[in-house]
């Protein structure tokens, strides 16, 4: 086994991973494991727009910013993180903006913003539809000038925990199948999320959790889990993205009768209303009857937008909704569904990204976490568009502000190597495996089991169902076979460890929406459908036990904002 | 409910060195339904006909440029050819073009990345910043419109004859990234990057064969980028 040693490993390299890199490099030695290329990162995908209360095309402040994100997270989200959020968000978007990002323009010079769901005042700074693209692109160059280091195409196994404090990862280099013992005494997690545990999602195929099982089979908590964005503009059949910065332009969501299904759900804000109350929506009509022919989807119409608009803000979809619903958007609408989009859960963190390890807030040395993989909680039950790619870049930079004030008096572990051989043992049983499972139905069951058990509207036996069902794939999963036992580019023996991880935190998010005996934000329960503050308003801490998930909690952090009844 | 596009041949390069020194065609026989991508094919054909075959992907939506290969003869992303749209029923599929094969559709990109970073690819100011974003005009902004918007799938680069005859030309996604920052306003080393595309490596090497805009699955254009580069260089050499 190949041994490194640096101040700091970063395992991602989307938005959060690599703008973490660039701060942990002041503080030493310093790389970034990625399993795919940077610029293959799924922060590459986001389209409409990065959120800021800039002002340029409204008037605007960072306390409506905050309540609009505190609003939109049902009040779940720790007001104190969500102000950090919003109140950084300014400087955070000039400052990618004199990094190099290609921001749409306003008339007058400015960086442009658009309406987005669940925002008050038009804050999305976009570049036309592809504004993940443009900021991971610029990120990346960025590294490049900084000379940070990548190991590209590595997956990260294993999380070495002794003791107190993190001591480092194992990784598996791709190119060759060896592997890779990465000794530092400071770890940063920002691994994204894990929409492929759903059939239909807009997350790419890579986007599978690995960070999260990997922190929950090392013992310490996750938070949140239960709550699970879907978005409410997947294409149809697809589930591939459709930018809630067209509605933010102006599009309108139509059912089978043609009428713009919104106004029976959140007549104020109609199709801007957030996310879980849009899907919500959606759903309900498809359920009643009232998708296009009866089908699972209604419509996405941005015909009276006009072709200029359209292909100037939005020429991404056009060119999508041709090759993947064979629709022309100038001139049709466009079949949506919702699509398993986001994970408001995650690694729980404080402010600055350092991981918890219980409900109670003690955190570990060395380890920290942040964008999308992590819960800090800014979004709480809820995430607003455009708050991601923000949260990405603002606690991104404080991961790794935190790594640089913390490395001069954290020490260093050695790395047990138990822990790095236990990994080679694991890896080599893998290539043996015999059996007759197969890898695609597991999935596949596991897929479509969590999109109809524990999708937008779930319940208590659907999901009790599900839990099972997840339990017994784990079980058929020990039988699956490779049919590919080399070690060279071995993508089916990536795919087995990914599975692994989708079983895993399957299980916690099944749990975690069993034991939720409430409705809020994107959770919501037919036979609880009330919000319970009461009762509920805590956030949860699964850790692996013997029988599965056991869940602690931990109230949630208000500050400015008392929870009121959530219409838009 | 999806309507069936009957059976596909599809014959695709297989190749692993430690297998052996040679590669080989394998033929795998699909049935389609309207709707699938090539994409969407391969891993089938992985998933139920054979775990070993080998290719990059990820975000199946055409942005992040994983899975750019030789298919029917053409570099494309395999993630949104759609079946349905191609000629007859066989698909041909082999990996880029130019670039070492390292197993089956996977090819080694190192040197199309470090073509790319051999363009000084990050903005450059030396000017003070000031507290805002820095002033830039729609017009231009939509400038480098097209430039900004490549994913670095390597498909260009790979289809030039140029570059598969001479490996150190910078070659088209390389000049594309010089293009985009040369004529982004905000940027103020221009002089210093047109030295770098300058020369025999460089834009001169490129012999407007035009395989690039063929290539190009975000219909980027590199070769008009090229010729901008060229004409910023003759504009300034005055």
């Amino acid at each position: 086994m190949h041994h490194h040693r640096y101040e700091t490993v970063i395992i991602g390299a989307g938005l959060a991973g690599m703008r973490a890199a660039l701060e942990a490099q002041a503080a030493g030695s310093c790389c970034v494991l990625t399993k795919v290329f940077p610029t293959r990162s799924h922060s590459g995908a986001a389209q409409g727009g990065i959120a800021a209360s800039l002002g340029n095309a409204a008037v605007d402040g960072w306390e409506a910013h905050l309540f609009d994100t505190v609003k939109g997270s049902d009040y779940l989200a720790d007001q104190d993180a969500a102000e950090i959020l919003v109140k950084e968000a300014p400087r955070a978007i000039v400052e990618l903006e004199h990094m190099g990002v290609p921001f749409s323009r306003t008339d007058d010079g400015r960086i442009a913003q658009r309406a987005f769901g669940g925002h008050s005042s038009p804050r999305a700074c976009y570049a036309a539809d592809l504004t993940g693209h443009v900021i991971l692109h610029t990120l990346y160059e960025r590294c490049l000038r900084r000379a940070v280091a990548f190991h590209s195409e590595y997956l990260v196994l294993s999380l070495l925990v002794e003791g107190d404090r993190c001591a480092g990862v194992v990784a598996m280099d791709l190119l060759t199948g060896g592997l890779h013992l990465f000794e530092a005494r400071a770890v940063v997690f920002a691994t994204g999320g894990y929409g492929r545990a759903f059939k239909i999602t807009s997350n790419a195929h890579a986007n599978t959790g690995d960070g999260l099982s990997m922190v929950y089979r090392a013992g310490l908590p996750i938070e949140d889990m239960e709550f699970v964005q879907f978005h409410p503009t997947g294409f149809y059949p697809s589930g591939i993205l459709v930018t809630e910065g067209a509605r933010g332009e102006g599009a309108y969501i139509l059912n089978a009768a043609g009428e713009r299904l919104m106004k029976r759900y959140a007549p104020d804000r109609m199709e801007l209303a957030p996310r879980d109350v849009t899907s919500r929506a959606i759903q309900t009509e498809i359920d009643a009857g009232r998708g296009i022919g009866g089908g699972a989807y209604v419509h996405l119409d941005l015909r009276h937008l006009g072709a200029e608009k359209i292909r100037k803000r939005l020429p991404q979809i056009l060119d999508l909704a041709m090759r993947f619903s064979a629709v022309d958007a100038l001139k049709s609408p466009i079949p949506i569904q919702p699509t398993a989009h986001y994970s408001m859960g995650g690694i729980p963190t404080d402010n600055d990204g350092r991981v918890r390890v219980d409900a109670g807030g003690g955190t570990m040395k060395g380890l920290y976490a942040c964008g999308e993989c992590a819960c800090v909680s800014v979004h709480g039950a809820n995430r607003l568009g455009c708050n991601s790619l923000l949260e990405a870049v603002v606690f991104g930079r404080r991961a790794g502000l935190a790594v640089c004030a913390d490395l001069p008096s954290l020490g260093r572990a050695e790395a047990p190597p138990r822990g790095a051989e236990a990994v080679e043992k694991e890896l080599a049983a893998f290539l043996d495996r015999r059996g007759t499972e197969s890898l695609s139905a597991i999935r596949d069951e596991l897929q479509e089991g969590m999109q109809r058990n524990c999708g937008i509207f779930r319940s208590e036996k659907p999901l009790g169902a599900q839990l099972d069902a997840v339990r017994g794939l784990q079980e058929r999963f020990t039988r699956v076979p490779l049919s590919d036992r080399g070690r060279r580019f071995n993508t089916e023996l990536v795919e087995l460890l990914e599975l692994r991880s989708l079983l895993d935190f399957a299980e916690v998010i099944v749990a975690g929406a069993l034991a939720r005996r409430e409705s809020r934000g994107a959770h919501s329960r037919t036979d609880f459908p009330a919000r319970d503050d009461a009762g509920w308003l805590a956030h949860s801490f699964a850790r692996r036990g013997p029988d599965g998930p056991a869940f602690d909690y931990a109230p949630v952090r208000i500050t400015r904002h008392r929870p009121k009844e959530r219409t838009y | 409910m999806t309507e069936s596009l009957g059976g596909y041949s599809f014959k695709v390069f297989r190749y692993d060195p430690d297998k052996g020194p040679r590669h080989r065609y394998d033929t795998f026989e699909l049935e389609v339904e309207r709707g699938m991508t090539v994409l969407d094919c391969l891993q089938r054909i992985k998933a139920t006909l054979d775990g070993t075959l080998t290719f990059r992907r990820s975000c199946r939506s055409a942005i992040c440029g994983s899975c750019a290969m030789n298919i029917n003869g053409k570099n494309d992303l395999a993630c949104h050819l759609q079946v349905a749209g191609l000629t007859g029923r066989r698909v041909t599929v082999d990996p880029l073009p130019g670039y070492p094969v390292i197993k089956d559709l996977v090819v080694d990109m190192e040197e199309f990345y470090r073509s790319i970073e051999k363009v000084m690819p990050w903005l450059v100011r030396t000017s003070p910043f000031p507290d805002r974003e820095l002033p830039q005009s729609p017009e231009e902004r939509d400038r480098i419109d097209l430039a900004v918007n490549c994913i670095l799938c390597g498909s260009c680069t790979s289809s030039c004859p140029s570059f598969w005859f001479n490996p150190d030309y910078l070659a088209p996604g390389a000049l594309l990234k010089a293009f985009r920052f040369v004529f982004d306003s905000r940027d103020e080393a221009g002089a210093e990057r047109l030295a770098l595309v300058d020369g025999p490596r460089g834009v001169w090497r490129c012999r407007t064969i035009f395989n690039c805009e063929e290539a190009c699955p975000k219909l980027l254009r590199p070769n008009e980028a090229i010729a901008a580069l060229k004409r910023e260089i003759l504009k300034r050499s005055v």
